[in-house]
């Protein structure tokens, strides 16, 4: 059996708020194969979006391992876990998080400079990467100028600058009106028809229901973890 | 791509990019106006009193040069004395008196007149026509307009007037041969110049074979001070004082000027400093969130960090070399104030521009805005992440 692309070990993460020490995450243990498209699911508070900072290296475990490709994240040092976040892992945002000064193209060609990309073959990747999202044409055209939908099109095509092995997604699709969000979901399965893992933390009933596995929380746990048969259904009933 | 995310973020708050580099432009012009007035005085004196390159100026005892109406006597004696000297190269003797210049009605203008030997003097510079000869005299714009002659004319003067009698004494004519710029009278002061004898000439028995002053040049190589020490010994009767000494002294009364200078000059590098530094923090503080996501997303702190301090380092820059044309205009503005000061010789400058001092002052100005914003560039750059997304979600 081949090593799965991440693995969660008995995780855990506390943080202080408000006088209290809060256990977000309680000792959760997860596997996730290359190719996935999981979402994660459940109330406010539950942990969702605790849980894929730690997979994403963005945030620390208090106890437990995170392993993506066999190695310990949890371990690196602030240098490293971004050399990593950079190389192997794109982000997507609820709220976009585009930098509004920057067109579209050199918001996508932002990771791909911090990797050290040449200037030319940047341009060509984002032209190819806004064209892949839809976007072909606004490569231009800033933020502001841009509607939600298509703006977290730019975020999407930004989380895929360097190629990474993973992307994952905090309430990709929050900020949008229904049909945009649609629109969206259904890019997010393209990109996963295309190859790329997915973790996508949603509220949205349709972006679960287009995952192959929903993972549901409650309270810092994992309470159900369904895979293949209905997803769409679970999802509506957590 | 960094360069592009520094003029986005400064091109994006416009209003406070040009109120910050106006601050700093205000700032290092100011202290560039410090840096001149601390320095600028001195050097002007130097280069004034070594014009000609004379080291030693030789007095009447207990004076210095052209602080008293005291005056030399045998005059052609001393100078004889002193050119026993093999050390001394060169001795020109100076004569500092008064003329009138009889007008209608029994009218005079007067003017300081200085008696020297245009061969060596280093009193005056020309501006137009020659030195003067035997019955002739060079005079200054102001002397110039006030009897409205120019140069080549002809006209009388006298060495003294008895206003008791409405008589002149120690009339003679004389040409005017050449307009001149007098280095140690001030500015609107009329003046003229001829040779000593015709100035001893004119001012009859009390002047005759006297000097004010003697400038004396050291032969290449000789030690200034072993002249001097060699003048206090042959010569009694006079005080030699060398341009170093007089220096001195002049520093010793310019150093309440350093000491306001130093004073401001801080002040505004501190102002500068400040600035810089209050307005890095608030962008930081401003796009905490922007940075939070930057780090998500693999930026590394380093990247972050240079930008935040590109962006105070274009802000100090822009401000600097705008402060130095700022300052190089109000340097003229106040020079020409100051100049005016009755008494004050016209070439002496208080704002002197001296590239290495106006650029170790402005780069200092630079360095120390650069350093203001490190912090908040450093601490903007190592935000926890997860945190900040988090409250910035909230």
């Amino acid at each position: 059996m081949s090593e799965p692309l991440l693995r969660l070990e008995h995780v855990e993460r506390r943080y202080h708020m408000g006088g209290e020490d809060v256990r977000a995450v309680r000792g959760v243990s997860l596997s996730i194969d290359a190719g996935e498209h999981l979402a994660i699911v459940g109330p406010s508070g539950c942990g969702k979006s605790t849980l894929l900072n730690l997979l994403g290296a963005i945030d620390r475990p208090d106890a437990g391992r995170v392993l993506l490709d066999g190695r310990d994240v949890s371990a690196l040092s602030d240098r490293e876990a971004t050399e990593l976040r950079l190389r192997r892992i794109g982000f997507v945002f609820q709220r976009f998080h585009l930098l509004a000064a920057l067109s579209a193209r050199e918001n996508v060609e932002l990771p791909m400079s911090e990797a050290g990309l040449g200037k030319r073959e940047r341009a060509e990747r984002a032209r190819e990467l806004l064209s892949y999202v839809g976007l072909a044409g606004r490569e231009r055209h800033r933020p502001p100028q841009l509607s939600g939908g298509e703006q977290q099109r730019v975020a999407i095509a930004r989380a895929l600058a360097n190629r990474p092995a993973l992307v994952l997604a905090d309430e990709p699709t929050g900020e949008l009106d229904a049909r945009t969000g649609a629109e969206v979901a259904a890019l997010f399965q393209r990109l996963n028809d295309d190859g790329t893992t997915l973790v996508i933390v949603t509220h949205d009933e349709e972006l679960a229901a287009a995952a192959k596995r929903v993972v549901h929380m409650r309270d810092g746990l994992v309470v159900r973890d369904e895979r293949g048969v209905a997803p769409a259904a679970a999802a509506r009933g957590r | 791509m960094l360069g592009r995310l520094v003029a986005a973020a400064l091109l994006g708050h416009r209003a406070r990019t040009i109120l910050a580099v106006a601050g700093v432009a205000v700032s290092a012009a100011l202290l560039l106006d410090m840096v001149m007035l601390s320095t600028g005085m001195s050097v002007s004196f130097r280069s004034l009193l070594l014009a000609r390159g004379f080291q030693l100026r030789v007095a009447p005892k207990g004076t210095l040069p052209f602080d008293t109406e005291a005056t030399i006597a045998d005059a052609t004696a001393t100078i004889a004395a002193l050119r026993e000297s093999p050390d001394i190269d060169a001795v020109s003797p100076v004569l500092g008196g008064n003329i009138h210049v009889p007008g209608a009605n029994g009218t005079a203008t007067s003017a300081v007149a200085l008696g020297l030997d245009p061969r060596y003097q280093g009193d005056y510079e020309i501006l137009a026509g020659r030195d003067p000869g035997e019955g002739e005299i060079v005079a200054n714009d102001a002397l110039l307009a006030a009897i409205g002659r120019g140069v080549g004319d002809t006209l009388t003067i006298a060495g003294g007037y008895d206003p008791q009698l409405r008589r002149f004494a120690g009339v003679r004519r004389v040409t005017i041969a050449g307009r001149a710029r007098f280095l140690y009278l001030s500015r609107g002061q009329r003046a003229a110049a001829m040779p000593t004898a015709s100035l001893q000439a004119l001012g009859g028995a009390s002047r005759r074979d006297r000097a004010s002053l003697m400038m004396i040049r050291a032969r290449p190589g000789a030690d200034v001070e072993t002249v001097r020490a060699w003048i206090a010994r042959r010569l009694p009767r006079v005080t030699a004082i060398s341009t170093e000494t007089a220096l001195a002294q002049v520093e010793e009364r310019l150093s309440y000027f350093r000491q306001l200078a130093f004073i401001l000059g801080s002040v505004s590098l501190v102002v500068g400093v400040l600035l810089v530094g209050t307005l890095v923090t608030v962008s930081v503080n401003e796009r905490i969130g922007e940075f939070a996501v930057l780090r998500a997303i693999g930026v590394a702190k380093r990247t972050i960090t240079a930008q935040i301090m590109i962006e105070g380092a274009t802000l100090m820059l822009v401000g600097s070399l705008l402060g130095l044309l700022l300052g190089l205009v109000t340097a003229r503005y106040l020079n020409a104030i100051l100049s005016s000061f009755p008494g004050l010789p016209q070439a002496i400058d208080f704002f002197l521009f001296q590239p290495r001092s106006a650029w170790t002052a402005l780069g200092l100005l630079a360095i120390a805005g650069v350093l203001a914003g490190a912090w908040p560039a450093w601490r903007g750059a190592s935000l926890p992440v997860a945190r900040t997304l988090r409250e910035e979600a909230a």
